[in-house]
């Protein structure tokens, strides 16, 4: 025999609760450095309209925001600015790793762009495409919110499990021999103390 | 139109011209380089610098020296153009900054001296402009790995847990 409720009263658990108020509110950070910048404006603007979603107010802030998009290619002078602004956001966040550039380095597969932001920051949705369409982006964040109702809990312990590293390892062997037979070669104009210094210091440092 | 002659006289037979379909060239010894380009900008009107860049020669068909300099300067007035390239060997690689002719140098001088690490003397302010200031390495050199050295991956990473 149930217990009589009053009109307009129903229970719930609280994490489902929580979770359905988190899915359907999600505030996007838009992380635009390239052409998947462009199309997640698009997806915000009234053609596709990520409205219908819950999720079109876009803040500059980091500290407003709990969805970061990772639209484009990130670049190794960026990288700390994008892990600073995702340490900056308050939880509970997510990751979505826009477009082609941003999951893998796409055709960049230079001196100065990262190989994926999955290697550096946590990312929970990737989007392929170059750039996606916004379908494929409201598909991403139906996909979020999908995830978010069916793990999501009050006090985020399904983030606490994550505790590797997502993405593949920084240094594949072959490239690690590569790189180490590069730094063999020794350039005019450097004197070697100068580029093991320079390898030392790495560019995480200015964070 | 510069006459080439004249600046031969001037400044030497050392001075090589030649042509590309419209472009001009002239090709400078290194110490005759500031003189040229002042003299050019004084007496012929090259009044603007519309850029200054550098090439690497490494390992190019029939180059003699390794890098080339190129500043290609704009009469604004008649519009003539005129392109003016000086070269460089290692481990020598300074010459001396245009900034006091055209201010539009300064960027530019600092590009080609993050880029091949070719120092600009008398320059306000020679830092990296491009690459992050701790980076250990002239990426547009053709000796320099297209992958680089393990700089892109030289970064902490933060796990989900973590943050």
């Amino acid at each position: 025999m149930a217990v009589g409720l009053p009109e307009n009263v129903f229970l719930t658990k609280l994490d489902a609760a929580a979770n359905w108020a988190r899915s359907n509110s999600m505030w996007p950070m838009p992380f635009a450095t390239a052409c998947c910048g462009i199309e997640l404006m698009a997806t915000a603007a009234s053609r596709h309209d990520l409205a219908r979603f819950g999720a079109e107010v876009m803040r500059f802030s980091p500290r407003q925001c709990d969805l970061l998009i990772v639209a484009g290619r990130v670049v190794m002078k960026m990288l700390p600015v994008l892990q600073r602004i995702w340490l900056q956001m308050p939880e509970p966040k997510w990751c979505i790793s826009m477009g082609a550039c941003a999951c893998s380095g796409g055709v960049f597969d230079t001196y100065a762009v990262v190989q994926g932001v999955d290697r550096f920051i946590p990312v929970d949705m990737y989007v392929p495409g170059c750039p996606p369409r916004p379908e494929q982006l409201i598909a991403a964040v139906m996909d979020m919110q999908a995830k978010v109702r069916r793990t999501g809990t009050v006090m985020g312990k399904e983030f606490m499990t994550r505790d590797t590293p997502m993405g593949p390892e920084p240094f594949e062997s072959e490239e690690r021999y590569r790189i180490q037979d590069a730094n063999l070669v020794q350039l005019g104009g450097f004197s070697a103390a100068m580029t093991a210094a320079g390898l030392k210091r790495g560019a995480g440092d200015h964070g | 139109m510069v006459d080439f002659s004249s600046l031969q006289e001037k400044f030497g037979s050392d001075l090589q011209e030649s042509a590309f379909r419209d472009n001009r060239r002239i090709d400078v010894p290194v110490n005759k380089l500031f003189d040229l380009l002042s003299f050019l900008k004084t007496d012929h009107g090259f009044d603007m610098l519309v850029d200054l860049t550098a090439i690497d020669y490494l390992e190019y068909e029939g180059a003699t020296d390794r890098f080339g300099v190129v500043y290609m300067l704009l009469n604004v007035g008649s519009g003539e153009r005129l392109i003016v390239r000086a070269s460089l060997n290692l481990p020598n690689l300074s010459l001396r900054s245009v900034y006091s002719l055209w201010r539009s140098a300064d960027w530019m001088e600092r590009e080609v001296f993050d880029m091949f690490g070719i120092q600009f003397d008398g320059h306000p302010d020679l830092r990296r402009i491009l690459m992050p200031e701790e980076f250990a390495a002239f990426p547009l050199r053709k000796d320099y790995p297209l992958k680089g050295r393990g700089e892109r991956h030289n970064f902490p990473v933060i796990t989900r847990s973590g943050s």
